[in-house]
């Protein structure tokens, strides 16, 4: 073997441009996240309030919605990403992945909110409507913010849930964090400080979230 | 007036009104008594339309409550009602609390509707609680605090459900304190209530409800001293 065929080098070491590649990647998981929790959550607030209401409507949207919440999120993604094409409608990853993030979500939060409304006493709803509220008046003035209240904590672990989950996205080629991190691995063969690097991405971008919940918990304590 | 004709009320099969007629004039103070189970309560909540009736009928002002063309949301702004549990909105503050339903339903100011809270607060002796939160209030302040709520609405009706029942003992004092004060405003009221002395003291008349019927109805110092049914001797020799 040649001296010249011996440094040939196969791998190139970390270097500082892929700190930015790393950042770019936190922002596309931080983006697919967002559209996901924030349309996720005022759908499933609707799902819920639809649940809280009526018998027929709890049985047949509840049984849909235990599907997106009893099949594993990397199936899901898999079969909507392969099937839309096969009726004529491609989807880039991204788009496949924000619509199944959106669906789970709200089948999660669906339930959050259930628990909200039916956290609200009874004898509190009846007094709202006593003063003269309307329905609507009652679940905007007294059920949705008492409700919020009571769930707030387990909404939080939803939206951590599905920022974490979002790393799945990346079976469809989207890249976010954890596809960028094998992508670096692969060429640096540096899994170490990748991981760690994107781990601590992962901690910046779910410690607010954590953080603003806990705030508002305490502000909204009742005593 | 409030009138009810001959209404009855079923929770499934059982039926907890059983042909219930009554007259309440405007100005006066109704005392309604009974074993709990009888009744009293599942009657206040037909009269402002938060439970169905089965036959019969209810009018207040003229208006029959349960008619379908009846508009229950404006009803209630003229009938106040006040609950065991206090019910307090624990996500807003005293003055919030009561303001929250002259703006929203009444339509007014914001700052019109902080003087009205303001003015009924003082007058149930909250005027020192107004940015306290309810939850940091004892029992007794917070029933004070709804009835204010129910008179910021200025009705012309109020119905009171055992509303010192939940208190403790020691609370129930500046509960009934209150109606008192409401009684010397003119306030029409029906209060169903376990305090036979104040029933006694504070009423115009008193009605002893047993098992879904108004067993015996009259004049509150007649009723009371000198009961003249069977049932009615028994449960008031039982509850003093």
């Amino acid at each position: 073997m040649s001296e010249a065929a011996a440094q040939i080098q196969f791998f190139t070491s970390f270097q500082a441009s892929d700190l930015k590649y790393l950042a770019e990647a936190a922002g596309n998981t931080l983006l697919i996240s967002v559209i996901a929790i924030s349309i996720g959550s005022v759908l499933g607030t609707l799902f819920g309030w639809a649940l809280s209401v009526s018998k027929l409507v709890a049985f047949s949207l509840g049984s849909i919605l235990d599907v997106f919440r009893s099949v594993p999120l990397i199936i899901q993604l898999l079969l909507f990403y392969n099937f839309f094409p096969i009726i004529g409608f491609p989807l880039d990853p991204f788009e496949a992945g924000v619509v199944v993030l959106i669906f789970y979500t709200s089948a999660l939060v669906a339930q959050v909110a259930r628990g909200g409304i039916e956290a609200v006493p009874d004898s509190l709803r009846r007094a709202s409507r006593s003063l003269g509220m309307t329905y609507w008046q009652e679940m905007r003035y007294v059920v949705f913010p008492v409700g919020t209240r009571a769930v707030l904590p387990s909404w939080a672990g939803v939206a951590l849930g599905v920022l974490k989950d979002s790393a799945l996205v990346s079976v469809l080629g989207y890249v976010e964090l954890l596809r960028a991190s094998q992508i670096l691995i692969t060429r640096t063969q540096e899994p170490f400080i990748i991981l760690a690097i994107v781990g601590a991405f992962y901690f910046a971008l779910s410690y607010p979230i954590a953080k603003v919940t806990d705030r508002l918990e305490k502000r909204w304590q009742y005593d | 007036m409030i009138e009810l004709k001959k209404v009855d009320k079923n929770f499934g099969k059982l039926q907890v009104l059983k042909g219930v007629d009554l007259q309440v004039e405007k100005g006066e103070v109704l005392s309604v008594i009974g074993a709990s189970g009888s009744g009293k309560s599942t009657m206040l909540s037909c009269i402002n339309g938060l439970e169905v009736i089965q036959s019969g009928e209810i009018h207040v002002d003229g208006i029959n409550v349960h008619a379908p063309s009846t508009d229950l949301n404006k009803l209630r702004r003229h009938i106040g009602m006040v609950f065991q549990q206090w019910n307090s909105f624990p996500h807003l503050s005293v003055m919030e609390n009561v303001a929250l339903s002259p703006r929203i339903v009444l339509g007014k100011s914001r700052e019109e509707a902080r003087a009205v809270a303001e003015k009924q607060l003082i007058h149930v002796g909250l005027g020192d609680k107004l940015d306290t939160y309810p939850t940091r209030m004892s029992g007794g302040q917070q029933q004070r605090l709804a009835i204010a709520r129910a008179l910021a609405m200025e009705p012309s009706y109020m119905l009171f459900d055992e509303v010192t029942s939940a208190l403790d003992p020691e609370l129930v004092g500046e509960v009934l304190d209150t109606l008192r004060l409401l009684r010397e405003d003119g306030m029409t009221m029906i209060v169903v209530t376990h305090e036979i002395s104040f029933a006694r003291d504070v009423s115009d008349r008193v009605a002893f409800f047993h098992q879904g019927v108004i067993e015996e109805i009259g004049a509150a110092q007649q009723l009371i001293n000198d009961p003249q049914r069977e049932y009615t001797q028994q449960f008031l020799s039982n509850v003093r």
